[in-house]
């Protein structure tokens, strides 16, 4: 038997499997803006042009190259028993850089839990992020510092908020943005419906940024719509468009643009980036149980930093000096981020009771006296045994 | 003095009224608050005062009033958003549990979330399913909320006052069967702490604690207990998250008795939790145990079952005359 029919004969089984298990929604392949092919070639787009300096273009290169530096060293942090869960961004890098560097200072940004690149762009120190995985915290950096929201974990609810947020700055006559981001397994919830209806009715300055990367968890995009997510605006008046979201060109100008749309009053845009997740949902599933082999290795050919990599090296510029020291910040970054997740002390126990209430609460006051007395009476013990 | 006679929704109305007045940040937000003026018009005319930007009319999603009010207190607003009816406010359960509740603790103190969720609640008038039932104790149970409820016209409109003061999500039901109950308002008067509990009528051989729509049974009750010679103490409680422990501690210690009345059901309800503690603070005051009344375990009836199942005068005294029999 040949190669060739070996692979002709596994073809169609491989085929009919997939439509069985789910119905690809039709059109699921329609045009993506795309400003930097895979092949790190610069194409225009009539609608989105971007031009930016060679210092711009090496700015994002090293964004996500210290972004995925960083996603790496909590994977392989949560690997050695030093996190609880890691939620990796490995292959979204350009979605998120892309977006996060479309953002003015006084915008707003509502992000899910895997947003560590947009973090980054925020000016959001990479290890304040860490703090939940491992159990110290629920989220503990101050939301208004960096105009970056807690993390939300319950997916979609952040949505709301976003539009709740967007709806007070329409109100206060300022000219700034928000951003929600969610994926495409929270599109399917609820929240996302009703904040799509009522940032629509109210008209107001927010961004809905779905990073589609083609699953949640083990369900696929197919389990969550039967058309490509970003058609969902229409129905609720308001444009959608779909970004090639491994390209951190097309990701900015398409972001920028939805921004610049609500700034202008125009009110809200749903933007698709098309991306995939090319690790595991979190440290906690086994993506080999749910997907196929050879669809990371399709995707790995789309990888966002090669691509501008490529670009970069091909149109000269970026020098071998600029890679090599980039090369030295990621073990930098790497090396602080180790130590200080080592180092992060577990909160104090008394702590428990501290930030339920902003005007306390009497309930609270007497269970801490009750805990603290108890804690102290192992002290009293532990003296009198000595 | 400013003292008028007025009912509970009117008590309400004049103090969103005086919220919306008095700072431009507070809100208010829900189906139907706007020209209608709320289905019990306690936003009656609001919007023709204040705005269209200041009292919301909103689409029909619970979730979203809640979830976008979530946004809005970010940005340094203070919505006070009105569920139409208890049983509809589900739909935003989870925005009012897994985020309004948590999220200042989330930030470690850094933001807060002042919230007021109005939600006229319990039963009594007639109504079909799904508007006339007691989730409080849903909502006590959560960590990070503060649960109250008036029961009269006064307390409806100092404690909506220091609800919107609060830093902290609250959140308000409204006895919707007390709406037309009028009461005298001072409203100059200053009013004491929001979670305090007040003895509404002296007595020496029993408590009964109520809130919301049974302070008005149980004072009936205390009065026809009275005529047999039985002098029954009467406390509000008026907020069932905090709890004031220490003042029904005070007044068990002087009866021995505890009755605690209310509409939702009995099983893991409010009663549960007051009973539980007061046993281990005054367990060797107490006469008898304590005693609850309440709705079933079943759920909320048809409105033609209705008198069955809510609490009335002779429920209460039946639970009055057990307790002093021990």
């Amino acid at each position: 038997m040949t190669v060739e029919s070996t692979a002709a004969a596994r073809k169609p089984r491989r085929a009919s499997k997939r439509t069985s298990a789910a119905k690809k929604p039709q059109s699921s392949e329609p045009q993506l803006v795309q400003l930097l092919t895979p092949e790190g070639e610069r194409v225009e787009h009539p609608d989105y042009s971007i031009d930016l300096s060679a210092d711009e273009l090496r700015g994002l290169y090293r964004d996500m190259v210290l972004t995925r530096r960083f996603d790496a060293e909590a994977t392989a942090l949560q690997r050695q028993g030093e996190l609880g869960l890691w939620a990796s961004l490995l292959g979204q890098e350009a979605a998120q850089i892309g977006s996060g560097r479309a953002l003015r200072d006084d915008d707003y940004v509502f992000p899910t839990y895997r947003e560590h690149g947009v973090a980054w762009c925020r000016g959001v120190d990479p290890t304040n992020l860490l703090g939940m995985f491992r159990g110290v915290n629920h989220g503990g950096w101050d939301p208004t510092t960096n105009n970056f929201h807690l993390y939300t974990i319950v997916i979609g609810s952040q949505t709301l908020h976003a539009t709740g947020y967007a709806m007070g700055v329409a109100k206060d006559g300022a000219d700034s943005a928000v951003i929600a981001y969610f994926g495409d397994g929270a599109s399917s919830q609820g929240d996302v419906a009703e904040s799509f209806t009522f940032s629509a009715v109210y008209n107001a300055p927010v961004v809905f940024f779905c990073q589609n990367n083609q699953w949640a968890i083990s369900e696929p995009t197919e389990r969550q719509t039967r058309v490509p997510l970003y058609q969902r605006a229409q129905g609720y008046g308001f444009p959608g468009v779909r970004v090639d979201g491994n390209d951190v060109l097309a990701c900015l100008a398409v972001t920028r643009s939805a921004l610049e749309r609500a700034r202008r009053g125009e009110g809200p845009t749903l933007v698709e980036a098309f991306t995939y997740r090319m690790g595991a949902h979190t440290t906690s599933d086994d993506p080999t149980k749910y997907r196929a082999d050879d669809e990371r290795a399709a995707w790995e050919a789309k990888d966002p930093i090669l691509r501008l990599r490529t670009y970069l090296e091909k149109e000269k510029l970026a020098d071998e000096a600029f890679f090599t020291g980039l090369e030295t910040e990621s073990e930098t970054l790497g090396k602080r981020v180790r130590e200080v997740v080592r180092a992060m002390p577990d909160p104090e126990p008394l702590s428990l009771f501290e930030h339920g209430y902003a005007d306390g609460n009497s309930l609270v006051d007497e269970e801490r006296a009750q805990f603290s007395a108890y804690q102290a009476s192992f002290a009293d013990s532990a003296e009198e045994g000595k | 003095m400013a003292v008028e006679k007025m009912s509970i929704a009117k008590a309400l109305n004049e103090s969103l009224r005086l919220a919306l007045d008095t700072d431009p940040k507070v809100l208010i937000m829900g189906e139907d608050v706007g020209k209608l003026g709320g289905v019990f018009r306690i936003t009656d005319g609001l919007q023709k005062d204040f705005g269209e930007d200041r009292v919301i009319d909103t689409p029909l999603a619970e979730s979203g009033i809640v979830g976008t009010a979530i946004g809005l207190a970010l940005r340094g607003y203070r919505p006070i958003v009105e569920i139409q009816f208890d049983g509809f406010v589900f739909p935003a359960y989870d925005q009012i549990v897994t985020q309004l509740a948590k999220m200042h603790a989330r930030a470690l103190g850094k933001i807060k979330l002042p919230v007021v969720v109005r939600i006229p609640y319990g039963g009594g008038i007639g109504a079909v399913e799904h508007h006339s039932e007691s989730p409080e104790a849903l909502f006590a149970h959560v960590a990070g909320l503060k649960v109250v409820s008036p029961s009269n016209a006064s307390d409806a409109y100092w404690m909506m006052q220091q609800a919107v003061q609060s830093d902290d999500p609250i959140i308000f039901f409204e006895p919707k069967r007390r709406y037309w109950d009028k009461g005298e308002v001072d409203t100059e008067s200053i009013p004491g702490p929001l979670h305090k509990a007040v003895t509404v009528r002296e007595g020496s051989d029993l408590t009964l604690v109520a809130y919301g729509p049974m302070v008005k049974v149980c004072l009936e009750a205390a009065a026809a207990a009275q005529e047999e010679g039985k002098s029954v103490e009467v406390l509000d409680l008026r907020s069932m998250s905090p709890i004031d422990f220490d003042a029904i501690q005070t007044s068990v210690e002087k009866t021995g008795r505890l009755v605690v009345v209310h509409e939702a059901p009995v099983f893991y309800g409010s009663g549960a939790e007051i009973a539980a503690r007061i046993t281990e603070r005054s367990f060797y005051h107490l006469e008898a145990p304590v005693l609850r009344v309440g709705g079933y375990h079943v759920p909320y009836p048809p409105a033609r079952l209705e008198d069955e199942y809510l609490p009335g005068l002779d429920r209460v005294l039946d639970a009055v005359d057990r307790s002093l029999a021990y």
